[in-house]
């Protein structure tokens, strides 16, 4: 048995607490993301930040960072809304998401900043 | 006194039912036989033949014809092709008016259209390969009782593929051993797992026993990782009344899916249960145990996409379509069309795809399309390729057969879905950098490293 590695994950760790899309994967740094809001805008979908305190982040709806960001096309731009949201909710989770006004569904889901557990 | 007069005796099809002239109306229902005549057959009079028995014809004159306007009920072989490289064969187009069928039921539709035609000794082989269904027709028709966009809200899962597994083995495991398979696929990293279809309420595991011991494991996955997870509870069942009493347990519990085989159960059956879904916020996945005793001939039976297109029609959230990786290409084409037939709103005819006829869904929500068989973390960046975001891919051995567990398989899975979706918002040539993505990802995973040295030789040899 001395290869088998075990599965380190248990309901009293709250690092086992995954954030869906992304959250698999190490954490992105800035280059990444960029790369990811600038596939959302060839996309043509309107990007938005949203935040919430970690023991509410299983919940549907996140406060609302100001508004979708409607018709702006630079992906910096987007970025810096993120870390300003972060700036101030230095706890929270934050999250990038983007809409696709044609399938009227959400289509990208990104947690950018995770709150302390 | 009419002019219509009573002629006893047989009268060639084709005088009646061989319409060349015609042009198929908005809201007739149109299909596509592909034929091959007996030995001496006009196709001519076949295809009229076959439009004629489908609709409104017997094989001698009756005097109650004339007590009917035929012009208004009858089908019209209206154009023949030969089918290309295979010359013995033509399609036949038969366009059909949307009277003959009752509203909302694929069934109506089906036995219609199947009639007593496949046993016709007049032909030599028969295959249904597409119908288009008019959308004045499309909109009695329920459909999915939610839908892929809706099924993405209630799941809180978007910009990516979703992640499924079969339980194994296929039969034989207590309840509560079961339910440890299923916590164990969940937490680590899967979205759903799934009842295999021959799982029902067998001497080792009743069905009542299942649902509560994968709920439990269900539940607490979902705790544990903080994402919501789903179970496919099959409800598939020897009479309507048990299938319902399922369904009803399965929502009690708190199930957020349940699980249809709609070939076996039938389509009366699946129908009722995606309206019973729609009526009670649950998805339905649903399963196609015998499709390929009716499509797997290329030349007789009915041609999956026709089996799509009535699944969609009748009601479900997501269906098996197989994986399109093949060393065929034509394989990948058909798959193609049929994710296309499944998902779009507004399908053009492509014949590259298999696909006879335009098709308007109008606002009836898509199908997830779920791909099976044999796949593994090799084939990921493959399958996002050919499937993009909305689709489930279902593993079994490729989750279970982890060297370290299904946990681990599980997370393998995941790992390699995230980093092929990334890739590919990176503009990453997913089949071309297959290996690059992988082996990059597997620098933070030794799950998925692990199982890309397990099931290494198991991609060469495909």
């Amino acid at each position: 048995m001395g290869d088998i590695q075990y599965y380190q994950s248990s309901l009293s760790d709250p690092n086992s607490r995954k954030l869906e899309t992304f959250s698999y994967l190490p954490e992105m740094n800035n280059d990444g993301l960029i790369k990811q809001i600038q596939y959302i805008l060839n996309q043509g979908w309107y990007p938005m930040i949203e935040y919430t305190e970690p023991e509410h982040a299983s919940d549907h709806y996140w406060y609302m960072w100001k508004l979708p960001m409607f018709g702006e096309t630079d992906a910096e731009k987007i970025l810096a809304e993120a870390t300003a949201c972060h700036k101030i909710h230095t706890a929270h989770h934050i999250r990038l998401v983007a809409y696709d006004h044609y399938k009227q569904t959400q289509t990208v889901m990104i947690v950018i900043f995770r709150g302390m557990m | 006194m009419s002019n219509k007069s009573y002629q006893a005796g047989i009268k060639k099809y084709r005088e009646t039912y061989w319409t060349p002239e015609y042009t198929p109306k908005a809201t007739d229902l149109i299909a596509c036989f592909k034929i091959l005549p007996q030995t001496g057959m006009s196709r001519e009079e076949t295809a009229a033949a076959v439009a004629a028995e489908s609709s409104t014809a017997t094989w001698t004159s009756v005097w109650t014809e004339q007590l009917t306007d035929l012009e208004r009920y009858k089908g019209r072989a209206y154009r023949i092709e030969i089918v290309p490289n295979d010359e013995a064969y033509f399609y036949a187009f038969v366009a059909y008016p949307i009277d003959l069928f009752e509203e909302g039921s694929v069934i109506s539709v089906l036995t219609t259209l199947i009639s007593n035609i496949f046993g016709f000794k007049a032909l030599r082989s028969l295959r249904l390969e597409d119908v288009r269904f008019p959308l004045s027709y499309v909109m009695t028709c329920g459909g999915p009782p939610n839908g892929i966009q809706v099924e993405r809200d209630k799941m809180n899962k978007y910009g990516r593929s979703l992640l499924g597994c079969s339980i194994r083995p296929k039969s034989g495991l207590s309840a509560k051993n079961y339910g440890r398979v299923v916590y164990e696929c969940l937490r680590g990293g899967l979205d759903f797992t799934k009842d295999d279809k021959s799982i029902s309420s067998q001497p080792f595991m009743r069905w009542r026993h299942r649902f509560e011991f994968v709920m439990a494991a269900t539940q607490k996955a979902a705790t544990e990782t903080g994402e919501c997870k789903g179970h496919y509870l099959n409800v598939t069942a020897s009479t309507p009344e048990e299938m319902y009493k399922r369904a009803e347990f399965a929502k009690d519990l708190g199930a957020t899916i349940i699980m249809h085989d709609y070939l076996m159960g039938g389509l009366c059956a699946n129908t009722g249960l995606a309206n019973w879904c729609r009526d009670n916020g649950m998805l339905l996945h649903v399963h196609r145990t015998m499709h390929a005793v009716i499509d797997r001939n290329p030349y007789h039976g009915i041609h999956f996409r026709v089996l799509a297109k009535v699944l969609r029609l009748s009601g479900g959230d997501h269906l098996h379509i197989g994986t399109g990786i093949c060393p065929l290409k034509s394989d990948r084409r058909m798959t193609l069309g049929i994710i296309d037939i499944l998902r779009e709103q507004s399908i053009t005819s492509n014949r590259e795809h298999g696909i006879m006829f335009d098709q308007e869904w109008g606002g009836m929500p898509g199908v997830f399309p779920v791909a099976y068989g044999g796949i593994h973390i090799w084939h990921i960046p493959t399958l996002v390729s050919i499937f993009g975001d909305d689709a489930v891919f279902h593993f079994g051995g490729g989750t279970l057969g982890h060297p370290w567990g299904s946990a681990a398989g599980a997370t393998a899975n995941r790992v390699a879905l995230e980093a092929s979706v990334e890739a590919r918002n990176q503009g990453a040539d997913l089949e071309k950098d297959s290996t690059d993505i992988l082996t990059h990802a597997a620098q933070h995973s030794p799950e998925l490293k692990k199982a890309m040295t397990t099931w290494k030789d198991s991609l060469i040899s495909q």
